[in-house]
């Protein structure tokens, strides 16, 4: 079955028309997982740690899962020592912008994607 | 006492047991599908094609084609059930004409997106409104774009033939597109005609079969995604393959016609030229049209008038290069075609093509477009003499029609074309 197949369906990452299967297919399963979930972010949030207050509501609100508490201390510059960290998962933030907005003391700035 | 002397006669090798038969356009379509032992048929009948639908299901009742056939309600399902069908590997068929052709066709594109070796039989004619049943080409013109590959026939012989043939460029591992063989609605699909069939042995043969798994199929133990989206990153590449498959597609259809000459004495090319050699004029046509503008040439030769022809086998891939060699020497030319592109640059599809190829080529000769025989109007051999006469008062003056010349129409005179 495989024998001759290699031919229209290329190698697996294609960078041109030549590489890429016939007719856009996708010649092995499960290939929605290796998919980027970000692909059409334009701007991406930046948490700044200084002034995070962990209140968790950046976590409450995004649709997507993609702020992550992680068991990661931080002590700010003033002293005060936070058990825990937020982090955005870029991998599946699409930069909806959400997280901040809702942050009630702007710690999370939007800044554009540079490709 | 007389002695018998055997005369040593040469062995005659004969490759194909002629067998001559009757048959009409439609009969001859079914025959050729089964006698290439296609696995899946879905037709949905429609006026002139019913009889390719029904004998299908005839050959499958009785036993002379194993076959499964799918009865769909409606033509868009046709053809989804047949490129489907492909897609899991199997050798395939439809039929339809007209509006049914115009209910698949948002299938006919992702037949050729998909690259499914899909082959259909088009009985070709009129698109409502106002409904009407009989011949022209719009449905088969309206097929330009689709990605198909599109092989117009003459005669029931070339219906049959060129069926076989599409088998095997569809499937060619270099190709992978769909075809589409025209058969014109009643002048062909109803006519009884002399056909000279292979059967299946030698048709399968010259079209075998390939085996499974040469081509991306639906297959449970190696799944592949087919029809995914094709985002802006690849979609514009994706179709460049097509483009790619479509020009690699002239060399397999040149050769399977080169090949099927070799074979059974009747060649095919991407056109065929009727009296060129010292032809002055030439009109350029296609499909049961042509044997008209035949008829037509050898009035004019009988005249003394310098008359050629030029028959478009294949609509697409366009034959370009074979039509500047065949038109470069005239003195004019022109074409005569069923259909109609309304507000063209000329109304004449065909015409807007070959004007096209021959300007590339630096070529510029006095030229017209005529148009006639819309939903099966009669044309007469006189009529198109007519034409060739219309078409040497341009070569006399050295200029090319304006606008495309619409012939036979009441109250109309063609003239009047030029002055709008």
């Amino acid at each position: 079955m495989t024998e001759g197949l290699g031919r229209y369906l290329g190698k697996k990452y294609p960078t041109t028309w030549q590489e890429l299967p016939i007719a856009g297919i996708v010649p092995w399963a499960g290939n929605t997982e290796e998919l980027p979930k970000h692909a059409w972010r334009t701007i991406r949030p930046v948490i700044d740690q200084e002034k995070c207050i962990r209140c968790r509501l950046c976590w409450t609100f995004c649709p997507d899962g993609a702020i992550l508490e992680v068991d990661e201390e931080y002590v700010t510059k003033k002293g005060r020592r936070y058990k825990v960290s937020y982090k955005v998962n870029y991998d599946y933030c699409k930069g909806c912008g959400i997280c901040a907005h809702e942050c009630p003391v702007h710690a999370i700035e939007m800044v554009p994607e540079e490709r | 006492m007389a002695t018998v002397v055997e005369e040593k006669r040469p062995e005659k090798k004969i490759v194909v047991p002629r067998k001559r038969i009757a048959a009409k356009g439609n009969f001859a379509a079914a025959m050729a599908v089964r006698d290439v032992d296609i696995d899946v048929a879905a037709i949905y009948p429609i006026t002139p094609q019913v009889q390719i639908a029904e004998k299908i299901t005839e050959y499958v009742a009785n036993g002379e084609l194993d076959a499964e056939v799918i009865p769909v309600e409606g033509e868009h399902s046709a053809m989804s059930a047949v490129v489907a069908a492909a897609a899991a590997g199997a050798r395939v068929f439809t039929a339809t004409s007209s509006q049914g052709l115009e209910y698949m066709h948002e299938i006919l594109y992702i037949a050729s997106g998909l690259r499914q070796p899909v082959v259909m039989a088009l009985a070709t004619r009129a698109l409502s409104a106002p409904i009407n049943i009989w011949n022209d080409y719009a449905d088969a013109f309206g097929m330009r774009d689709t990605g198909w590959i599109i092989i117009f026939s003459e005669n029931v012989q070339e219906v049959y033939d060129n069926l076989i043939q599409a088998y095997r460029i569809a499937e060619h591992p270099d190709v992978l597109l769909p075809v589409v063989v025209t058969l014109d609605g009643y002048i062909l699909s109803h006519t009884v005609e002399p056909l000279e069939p292979l059967g299946r042995e030698e048709a399968l043969s010259f079209a075998p079969k390939r085996p499974r798994g040469y081509r991306p199929v639906l297959d449970p133990d190696r799944p592949m995604s087919f029809g995914i989206v094709g985002v802006p990153a690849w979609y514009h590449e994706i179709k460049y393959q097509q483009v790619a498959a479509m020009r690699e597609s002239r060399r397999v259809i040149e050769e399977t016609g080169r090949e099927f000459g070799k074979r059974y004495g009747r060649g095919y090319g991407f056109i065929e030229e009727y009296m060129m050699d010292d032809a002055e004029v030439a009109l350029v046509s296609l499909g049961a049209t042509a044997s008209l503008v035949k008829a037509a040439v050898n009035r004019l030769r009988g005249e003394g008038v310098k008359a050629g022809m030029v028959k478009i086998r294949v609509l697409r891939p366009f034959p370009r290069e074979e039509l500047v060699k065949a038109l470069e020497n005239v003195e004019a030319w022109g074409t005569l075609n069923r259909a109609i592109t309304y507000g063209g640059a000329f109304e004449d599809p065909l015409y807007l093509e070959i004007a096209a190829s021959l300007a590339a080529e630096g070529i510029a000769k006095p030229s017209a477009s005529f148009i006639h025989g819309m939903g099966g109007r009669d044309i007469f051999v006189h009529e198109v003499v007519e034409m060739y006469k219309k078409l040497m008062e341009h070569a006399r003056a050295g200029k090319s029609a304006r606008r495309t010349y619409f012939w036979g129409v009441k109250g109309h005179n063609p003239d009047d074309d030029q002055k709008m």
